[in-house]
Formats: structure tokens, C-alpha cells, sequence
């Protein structure tokens, strides 16, 4: 069996390096052939390489790739989602900066930290700008894609907007209730029932009890779990216990909705559920920003995107412009920046 | 420094207070057979047994001393767990800090309250010891709550400060664990103060943890209003503590998630 797969394995890293080749040539061809639109030929490039990569991925029996809310079928359905920009400011972020402290001897015993100071061996702190100086303001109603390679800052800039992280420079300063879906089940106890978990991670997401009561029924049935919800989750499958994160963390009515690619869950059922469920709170009105390493589903989503760089707000604008001007770049950038993100 | 936010977030969060305490409660004894009966068994045990070594084997002359002996245990074991899982509880509750917004101060608050109800559980012990032993209830045992509550809002300023300080250098951990024993046995809780001569007593009374001990014993034992001169440096100490703890709870709160 090992042997096979490993087989498998050089066969299919051979097939990877020859559509590369393919698609160098193809690039050439670009620039031999004016006729042919940018974004179309890339389009198409990517589209083989994505191939490749699903059926890499598939042999190796991880399934195919986690974060499409969309399937193919209903790829249009997100653009006739109403747009309704108004005037009011939803978000305004001003001279955004995070910096981290990239200490390479973390010290965090005291002893050492002593010992250090004493000998002033404390060394002067390597700084890393997660986030250099953003601003942006967004109004109610518009739907923002943030892009960029591994390491951009996007996720740090979501943290923020979701008031995880306070900013180390500048202001964020938002309006209406924020629902950040960054994370599914946070805080879930093991030992507690779906239900003791539907409150206690509806008290973690800062839901009241009243509301909570409220929205039992609803939480329930939405998450399919029936009579499984009065079982220890530590008996859950993968898939139940983001079903009933989802079924949560999704209940309110929010006026900013921040998603970070949990967009996706359980099986394809489920998958078009909670993506009709995220289109209904995207309804007209709510201001949404959405990170996802899929160019494609942010096309669908989003008029405007934000392009982020190193910490550098690259690009601000509509999303055919912003989104070309990415791929090109994504051409040059290296594998490990490129590591997960797809560009069809 | 603690504006409308603190309040506003406080009755938003409140449900949230009530959550963690129940989830701190039931995870305790978690996959223990007895489960939140070992509340009462844990003090009830360590009771007897030290019964016997000190009422026989080192001939200690307190009048009922199970009784003396588990008002000092009960309230030192609140001091030293709320504080304990206040500094656990912004580690320990990391993944959820990394991931959602909400205030920190819940959590360690949250640790603090669980122990607060562990306590009153456990003082059940404290009844049946007092029926079978035939002590007699005092009325003034109602002034009990004094010293707890005392001691209960040192305990939460003392946890907020050790919750900032562990989550930047770990090593409070174990620092404490020796303050901790070094404080249970400055809080005569199973020997009369009498073993110091008398110039030396004065010593006890540096310690707010046996402030709180006697004037329960006071309420209890004694039928007397517990000390006064006790419960007023108990509760200027309490306080102090607590406005430190807040104050640096929320000066370096920001930074947890720097170093989680």
C-alpha cells in the first residue's frame, strides 16, 4: 500500500511539473498573442492547475477543496444578492498599524528575564508590521473582498476589525453589531451536551439568555443534529460539531458580518444550507467583509476589494481591477506565498 | 479607567458569568463517580484526619477543634482556589481569547465566583460538623458573611493580579504555590495562635487571610461580633488589592493575546 502511494505520488508530482510547463508556455503564448484578455487566459491557466490539484488531492483521499460555498451550479446566485450602499459609514479605519515583537529568545520565565536585565542582555526587539498604516472607510451595506498572498496581514486585519486584537497605532472605529465569524465553537465543553454548548457558546459569542431561549428551535433544526443534541458533543463527529458552531455562531442579525473562510462546513448538504443561510445574512443592508484565498468567490461577493501586501494596503478599489492586478502578481510570487490560495 | 463601557459590558457579559461558572462547577470533578459530592467529602476527610493528629497524637488543646479547625480550612481553601484558577484562567482560556471578543476580566471573575459556590456548598460540612460535635449556633454566625465577602473581593483583585503577571512570565505559577503553603501556615488554621509567645502574635495580624479566618471564628465559635479592628484593615486591604488588580488587569490586558 505504501509503496503504492508513494508511486502514486511521483506520478502525480510529474503530472504537476509538466501542466507547470504547459502553463509557462501558455504564459509565453500571452505575450506572443495580444488578442487574448488577461484575466481570461489566466482564468484558464489556473483552471488546470486546479485540476491538478483536486485530483492530487482526491488520490491522497483529503477530499477536495474545503472552502467553496458555492458550488459551481448557483455560481451566479451571489450577484443578484441586492446592493444597497448608503451613505452612513459602517467602518472607518484610520492609520491602522499592528506591530508584533518577533523576539527570537522569547522570554517569558522570570529567572531569565532577571538574569537578562541584569546583564542587559535584553535585546532591542525585532519589530514585524503585521499592518502598516492602513485606512479605509467602509459604508453600510458594501460588501469588501480583502485579499493577498500568505502573510499579507489580512487575518490580523479581520482580528482587529472584530475587536480580538487592539491595534498597536490608529483607530477603528465602527458602527452597528458586528458579528465576526472567525472561528466556529469557540469555547465548546467537551463534556456538555449540543445543548449546554448552544449556551455556553451563545454567552461566549455575547448573545443574551432571552435570545438564546429564543432561538433554540431554530439553532436545533438548523444544525440537523436532532436527538444528538442532548449527547456529550465529545461523541461528535467533525462535521456535527461545526454544524452546530455554524448553527450558533450564524443565528443573529448582524450589521457587519467578518468572515474568515468558515464559510463552509459539513457535507455538501450542508455546505449549500449554511451558504444560503450566510446569503440571507449578507441580505440587503448588512456590511461584510470577507477574507478567502478563493479570487473566484470574492468576485462573486464583492464590489470591493482590498489588496494586502505585506502588511501594505496595495490596491483599494472595484473588484475585476483589484482581482487581475492580484493575479498577475500571484505569476511572480513564490510557492509558499501562493501555498493554499487559489486564483481561478 | 473603569467608564460606562465597564458597567455596559458587565450586564452584557452577565449570562456569560453565569455560563463559566456553571461550566467551571461541573468540570471540576468531571468523570469522578461522586462528582460534586467530593465537595463535601474532600473537607469532611482531610477533617478527620487531622482531627486525629492533632487531638491525639499532638495533644492540642482547642475547644472542638474539627470545628475550629474547618472554618479555617473552608475559608483558606476559598483564598487559595479562587486565586489559583483566576491565574490559570486567561491561559487556560486562550482559544477563546485568541478567537472572540469579550472581557478578559470575565473569566478570572468567572473562576473566583465557581469557588465562591464550591465554598457554600461545602459549608453543609461545616453544619453537620457543628450537630454532631453539639456546638452551639451562635446568631452571630449571620456576621460570617462579613469576613467572606472581605475576603472574597481580596481574593478577586489578588486573582486579576496574578492572571496579568502569569500570562507574561509563567513562572508565577510556581512562585505562588510556594506562597500559598507559606500562607497556610501563617494562617493557623489547625494550631491556636497561642503557639507563638505573646510578643509574636501580633505577626498573624500582617496576614489578611487569618484577619478573615478569626473574625469567622469570632461569628461562629466565639458568638461574638467578629473583630472590628480585623474586619476594617481586612477590608482596606481587600480593597487596595482590588483596585491594583484592576488596574493592572486593564493596563496590560491589550497585550494577553501578544503573549498566548
Amino acid at each position: 500500500m505504501g509503496a503504492d502511494i508513494e508511486s502514486n505520488n511521483e506520478i502525480i508530482e510529474k503530472s504537476i511539473e509538466d501542466a507547470k510547463k504547459k502553463a509557462e508556455k501558455d504564459k509565453n503564448l500571452i505575450k506572443v498573442n495580444k488578442n487574448y484578455s488577461l484575466s481570461k487566459t489566466s482564468g484558464q491557466l489556473i483552471e488546470r492547475d486546479k485540476n491538478h490539484s483536486d485530483n492530487f488531492l482526491d488520490e491522497q483521499g483529503l477530499g477536495s477543496t474545503i472552502n467553496d460555498i458555492n458550488t459551481k451550479e448557483e455560481d451566479n446566485e451571489f450577484q443578484s444578492l441586492p446592493y444597497n450602499i448608503s451613505n452612513e459609514i459602517a467602518i472607518k479605519v484610520e492609520n491602522l498599524t499592528m506591530e508584533f515583537n518577533l523576539n527570537q529568545e522569547k522570554v517569558d520565565n522570570l529567572k531569565e528575564y532577571v538574569i537578562k536585565r541584569i546583564k542587559h542582555e535584553i535585546k532591542p526587539k525585532t519589530h514585524f508590521l503585521a499592518l502598516n498604516n492602513l485606512s479605509f472607510t467602509v459604508h453600510k451595506g458594501e460588501r469588501v473582498g480583502i485579499i493577498g498572498f500568505n502573510g499579507a496581514g489580512k487575518s490580523t486585519l479581520l482580528k482587529i476589525l472584530a475587536g480580538v486584537m487592539k491595534p498597536t497605532k490608529g483607530n477603528v472605529e465602527s458602527h452597528g453589531r458586528i458579528a465576526p465569524l472567525l472561528e466556529l465553537g469557540a469555547g465548546f465543553d467537551y463534556n456538555y451536551t449540543g445543548e449546554e454548548n448552544i449556551f455556553l457558546n451563545g454567552a461566549i459569542l455575547g448573545y443574551q439568555k432571552d435570545f438564546l431561549q429564543s432561538k433554540y428551535d431554530e439553532i436545533v433544526d438548523f444544525s440537523e443534529l436532532g436527538e444528538f443534541i442532548q449527547v456529550p458533543i465529545k461523541n461528535y463527529s467533525s462535521g456535527m460539531l461545526s454544524k452546530l458552531g455554524f448553527s450558533v455562531a450564524t443565528i443573529v442579525e448582524p450589521d457587519i458580518l467578518i468572515l474568515d473562510e468558515v464559510l463552509s462546513v459539513g457535507d455538501v448538504k450542508f455546505k449549500k444550507k449554511s451558504g444560503d443561510k450566510l446569503k440571507s445574512m449578507m441580505g440587503s443592508g448588512v456590511t461584510v467583509f470577507l477574507v478567502s484565498h478563493s479570487v473566484d468567490q470574492i468576485r462573486q461577493l464583492c464590489k470591493r476589494v482590498l489588496w494586502l501586501d505585506h502588511g501594505n494596503l496595495v490596491m483599494d478599489g472595484d473588484v475585476d481591477e483589484v482581482c487581475d492586478a492580484y493575479i498577475e502578481t500571484a505569476k511572480e510570487a513564490s510557492a509558499e506565498e501562493l501555498h493554499n490560495i487559489e486564483l481561478y | 479607567m473603569f467608564d460606562k463601557r465597564f458597567i455596559s459590558n458587565f450586564t452584557k457579559y452577565k449570562f456569560l458569568l453565569v455560563e463559566l461558572v456553571k461550566r467551571d462547577i461541573k468540570g471540576k470533578y468531571k468523570d469522578s463517580v461522586l462528582g460534586l459530592l467530593w465537595s463535601f467529602l474532600n473537607p469532611l476527610l482531610t477533617m478527620v484526619v487531622l482531627t486525629f493528629i492533632f487531638s491525639y497524637v499532638f495533644k492540642m488543646s482547642i475547644d472542638n477543634f474539627p470545628v475550629y479547625f474547618l472554618t479555617g480550612f473552608l475559608i483558606f481553601n476559598l483564598f487559595n482556589a479562587a486565586t489559583n484558577g483566576a491565574m490559570e484562567s486567561i491561559k487556560g482560556n486562550a482559544g477563546i481569547i485568541k478567537k472572540i471578543y469579550l472581557p478578559k476580566y470575565m473569566f478570572a471573575l468567572g473562576t473566583t465566583c465557581s469557588e465562591l459556590v464550591n465554598f457554600l456548598i461545602s459549608l453543609v460540612v461545616l453544619v453537620l460538623v457543628m450537630l454532631v460535635t453539639n456546638a452551639p449556633f451562635h446568631p452571630t454566625i449571620i456576621f460570617t458573611i462579613i469576613p467572606v465577602f472581605l475576603l472574597v473581593i481580596m481574593a478577586i483583585g489578588v486573582g486579576l493580579i496574578l492572571a496579568t503577571l502569569t500570562t507574561f512570565f509563567t513562572d508565577i505559577r510556581y512562585l505562588y504555590g510556594v506562597f500559598t503553603m507559606t500562607l497556610m501556615y501563617a494562617s493557623a488554621i489547625f494550631y491556636p495562635v497561642e503557639v507563638l509567645p505573646q510578643q509574636y502574635q501580633f505577626l498573624f495580624e500582617l496576614n489578611p487571610v487569618y484577619l478573615a479566618i478569626a473574625g469567622a471564628r469570632d461569628a461562629i465559635l466565639g458568638g461574638i461580633f467578629p473583630n472590628i479592628k480585623y474586619m476594617i484593615v481586612l477590608g482596606i486591604v481587600a480593597f487596595v488589592l482590588l483596585f491594583i488588580g484592576m488596574y493592572i488587569f486593564y493596563k496590560y490586558q491589550d497585550k494577553f493575546i501578544l503573549y498566548l
